[in-house]
């Protein structure tokens, strides 16, 4: 979901590489397939699985930000078949008309994914028409129990002078100002001015208790005890929970963003059919399953989540409680007008 | 004979500028003309004014001020460190002082990102620097996303870039200049004073602009070793490019910040031409 530190020398490289042999990638009417996806995120197993069992030849490449991702698509370098990229991303191709419809009748397994989450994907696909989710998380906030001795609930403590240097706050405009939005009770997506004003005085009243403005170096600064709190993406979170056993992390009840991987299929696709095969391939369940696995992000698929055992399930890193993601929202793309505001207040934050 | 001879040889003069040329024409003026197309139009492309005079807005004036500020701490800081080594150095003028030399440069040969990331391990709270202190009983320090840290990055950044020319300078100053001045019953401070220091005021100024100017426009140091807490000028530039996506304000504010420099840059050098430095002092 979000580039490392490591990911942008490799991104580069990366590239150089795609480019120097993306002429070798034929776009012709053979059996094949062109995928483009994050990095490390599917269990390739599951794709030598598919083209035995479809005969269909699986080229496999991968991107670190959607804008990457978005810059090498537009290029027209390589006639890509099948995209997994996130909310927004998926909103702005289809606003330009870059998305082609899928044909979700048609599918096998496409009825294994739950209910809950393609609401959810209505607010950027109002119709299910043009994106199948593949993964979903939350921003939330990533404790160290061992400096914060009280059981974190709400975004409130984010106020808390007895933390002051030891907060860490998202270093992008949105994940910011969701913070106080949320905790003020409004719509992250809203546009009303006052409510973007108040949610912006809340974050100057903040700043000076703020340690720093960071995005991927949270990650690193949590798992190295520099700071108690911070406001980090689940998928961040669940990473550095692994390496340091006293970090927990919490959505707040207040809500919060949910954001969705998704599959979709770009106008430049050459092989349709493939490309739904693969979509209703990675929906059955036990390759959901080898995909959770692996990638340990939220999964919407209901096959695979009735299979987990009490513990996963309970595993409220990944599965927040319902209440509390009911009042969780996808982020919408705001038009231009609100972009313009947003981008005033966080410089009078930034200047402050 | 010579005629032909002499044209053949201006054309090959040509010839070998080629590659600079090249260069010069697409790395330095058209990026510059195109940094003044963007400033000087709105996004419709009409001319406007608008992005120059942005820069009196109290957010970017702010900012400015705030670059400002830095820029001159790791100047002087810079100044006071590498004045006196320069001065020691040139005086024991031999392979160890080359040894030196060569410890001040070999940092630049790391990239300078890995160097500012370093700097970041080491200060942090549960870093290096806090490690050694509290293994002396000290107490911890909070440096890491502070103005102090940036000041820290820039400092040790471009610090080599002040010894360097100041070096050069005192290197070049002919011994018997100050053995006439001993002759002549000068002490050791008179020296400093009436030979040294004015005669070294050349290298002193190209090393407060060779570590002024690249600090002045500094925003990757502010954003990693500050936290992206305090805006500077490059931070506002970088951002209108990048996130907000407003180019013109971007290349408006950036000429305004070349003007800037321009003009520090004839102030200093018109010091330097009347007197070889010693307007200063």
């Amino acid at each position: 979901m979000k580039m490392t530190r490591i990911g942008l020398p490799a991104a580069l490289l990366l590239t150089v590489l795609l480019t120097g042999c993306g002429g070798g990638i034929s776009t012709s009417s053979e059996n094949t397939l062109v995928v483009f996806n994050y990095g490390d995120y599917i269990d390739m197993e599951t794709i030598e699985m598919f083209e035995e069992e479809t005969g269909i030849q699986v080229e496999y490449e991968q991107y670190v930000t959607p804008e990457d991702m978005y810059t090498k698509y537009k290029s027209g370098g390589i006639a890509y078949d099948l995209i997994c990229t996130s909310d927004y991303m998926i909103e702005k191709l289809i606003r330009e008309g870059e998305a082609l419809t899928i044909d979700t009748d048609s599918m096998e397994y496409y009825d294994n994914l739950d209910e809950t989450y393609l609401e959810f994907c209505r607010s950027f696909d109002s119709d299910n028409a043009y994106a199948v989710p593949y993964f979903w998380g939350t921003v939330g906030i990533c404790y160290n129990t061992e400096m914060v001795e009280e059981e974190v609930t709400s975004w409130e403590i984010l106020w808390d002078e007895t933390y002051a240097n030891q907060i860490i706050m998202e270093n992008s405009m949105r994940d910011a100002f969701l913070v106080p939005l949320k905790f003020l009770g409004y719509s992250l997506n809203t546009v009303a001015d006052l409510e973007l004003r108040e949610a912006q005085t809340l974050l100057m009243e903040q700043k000076e208790l703020v340690m720093a403005y960071l995005v991927d170096e949270s990650r690193d600064a949590m798992i190295a005890g520099d700071a108690a709190l911070a406001v980090i993406y689940s998928g961040d979170a669940t990473a550095a929970m692994e390496s340091n056993e006293a970090l927990d992390y919490v959505v707040p009840e207040e809500g919060s963003n949910i954001w969705f991987d998704c599959w979709m299929i770009p106008a430049s696709c050459t092989h349709k059919e493939n490309a739904q095969k693969f979509i209703d391939f990675m929906n059955r369940e036990d390759i959901a399953a080898m995909n959770f696995e692996y990638v340990y992000y939220g999964t919407p698929n209901a096959a695979v989540y009735e299979s987990l055992d009490e513990e996963t399930k309970a595993d409220y890193t990944i599965f927040p409680d319902e209440e509390i993601l009911e009042k969780c929202e996808v982020y919408q793309y705001l038009g231009e007008e609100a972009e313009s505001l947003y981008n005033q207040l966080w410089k009078e934050l930034k200047a402050y | 004979m010579r005629k032909p001879w002499r044209w053949m040889n201006r054309k090959k003069q040509a010839f070998l500028s080629g590659p600079y040329l090249v260069w010069a024409v697409g790395f330095i003026v058209l990026p510059l003309l195109m940094v003044l197309y963007y400033g000087l139009t709105n996004a419709d492309g009409g001319f406007t004014l608008e992005n120059i005079l942005a820069i009196g807005d109290s957010i970017h004036l702010q900012a400015l001020w705030q670059s400002i500020l830095i820029a001159l701490g790791s100047t002087v800081i810079s100044l006071v460190v590498a004045y006196p080594l320069a001065y020691i150095l040139s005086k024991k003028q031999g392979e160890r002082s080359g040894v030196i030399i060569l410890m001040f440069i070999l940092p630049m040969w790391i990239n300078f990102l890995l160097r500012v990331m370093a700097l970041q391990m080491i200060l942090s709270n549960t870093g290096i620097l806090n490690a050694i202190l509290s293994f002396f009983g000290l107490p911890a320090q909070h440096l890491l996303y502070t103005r102090t840290a940036i000041l820290i990055g820039m400092t040790y950044d471009y610090l080599p870039f002040m010894i360097l020319p100041i070096y050069n300078a005192m290197c070049k100053i002919d011994r018997n200049l100050i053995d006439a001045a001993a002759d002549l019953g000068a002490g050791n401070l008179l020296i400093f004073r009436k030979v040294v220091l004015p005669l070294s005021m050349p290298g002193v100024i190209s090393g407060i602009l060779m570590v002024f100017i690249p600090s002045i426009s500094e925003f990757a140091i502010a954003d990693i070793l500050g936290g992206s807490k305090i805006l500077l000028i490059g931070n506002v530039i970088e951002q209108e490019f990048t996130t907000t996506n407003d180019w013109n304000l971007g290349s408006g504010l950036s000429v305004v910040l070349m003007i800037f420099i321009f003009v520090s840059m004839a102030i200093l050098n018109k010091n330097d031409a009347e007197g070889e430095g010693q307007m200063l002092w």
